[in-house]
């Protein structure tokens, strides 16, 4: 089970108000590469992990990427406060107005909705283990591109935060890969 | 949100931004003590300061409610809407 803390991971500020910055963010949010896939996918994937490492980390990590969630949420909740259906139009959230007002919505920077086609377990560890970190990577990078996209030193610095998490989560897979291989190599030795 | 309180706030992130870094690292090299060792002093302290929040300022999970002197786990400012 999980329980619920009520304090972000990260003290998570923006500057000023500013809705193209929502607009692009929010792909963190409901995007391909972004925090609620990550959660979904190492969640999901822990069922079929053959070592109590990888149970672990899949357990951990996915956790953790519940919390950024959350972060990216709040940084698109402050970006996009108080703004009228004028400000949004012009921002090209008109279309997410009209569906969804101010709430929030999972999906990319161009508005399409999350999919589970976003994530796969197949059931090997090693081919699962290697999607994660190939996530990892992603998702730094797009991290790096919404840092290139703003000038917002208080986002950048929520942003940047969030971007060297995805390399200490690269680390942690790479090493649980590692020790998964040298497990399934033990069994085959007489 | 007073300053006193966003300080102690924020230490206590920093401190579970420590828990968590032990945590994952330890993940994968269980076998290291020294590790170990600053994971529990972390916790530890971790806990003092958590105590210190919840006795003035209100429940961080909502099982801390129970020594509260009434029903404020619904109390706002929630996370998201937090001033840092």
């Amino acid at each position: 089970m999980w329980i619920y803390e009520k304090k972000l991971q990260y003290p998570a500020k923006v500057g000023k108000t500013d809705l193209r910055m929502a607009k692009y963010l929010v792909t963190q949010y409901g995007g391909p590469d972004g925090e609620l896939s990550a959660a979904l996918r190492y969640l999901n994937q822990r069922y079929s992990m053959p070592t109590n490492v990888t149970k672990a980390i899949l357990t951990d990590i996915g956790t953790e990427e519940m919390a950024h969630l959350e972060i990216i949420a709040t940084l698109v909740y402050k970006l996009t406060k108080d703004a009228s259906p004028e400000e949004m139009e012009r921002a090209g959230l008109g279309g997410h107005y009209a569906d969804h007002d101010n709430a929030l919505y999972y999906v990319d920077a161009t508005g399409n909705p999350w999919t589970a086609t976003y994530i796969q377990a197949k059931g090997d560890p090693v081919a699962d283990l290697h999607e994660d970190m190939a996530a990892e990577e992603k998702a730094r990078a797009t991290y790096q591109w919404l840092i290139d996209l703003t000038d917002d030193p208080d986002l950048i610095d929520t942003l940047n935060f969030l971007r060297v998490r995805e390399i200490v989560h690269f680390q942690r897979f790479g090493e649980a890969l590692d020790l998964v291989q040298e497990y399934q190599n033990s069994k085959h030795i007489f | 949100m007073q300053r006193e309180q966003l300080e102690l706030l924020k230490r206590i992130q920093a401190l579970e931004f420590t828990a968590i870094e032990f945590n994952l690292y330890l993940d994968t090299h269980p076998g290291d003590q020294r590790a170990f060792m600053d994971f529990v002093n972390t916790v530890r302290e971790l806990e003092q300061q958590k105590e210190i929040y919840t006795r003035n300022y209100g429940p961080l999970i909502v099982d801390d409610t129970a020594r509260q002197p009434c029903w404020n786990w619904i109390d706002d400012p929630w996370p998201w809407e937090i001033e840092y």
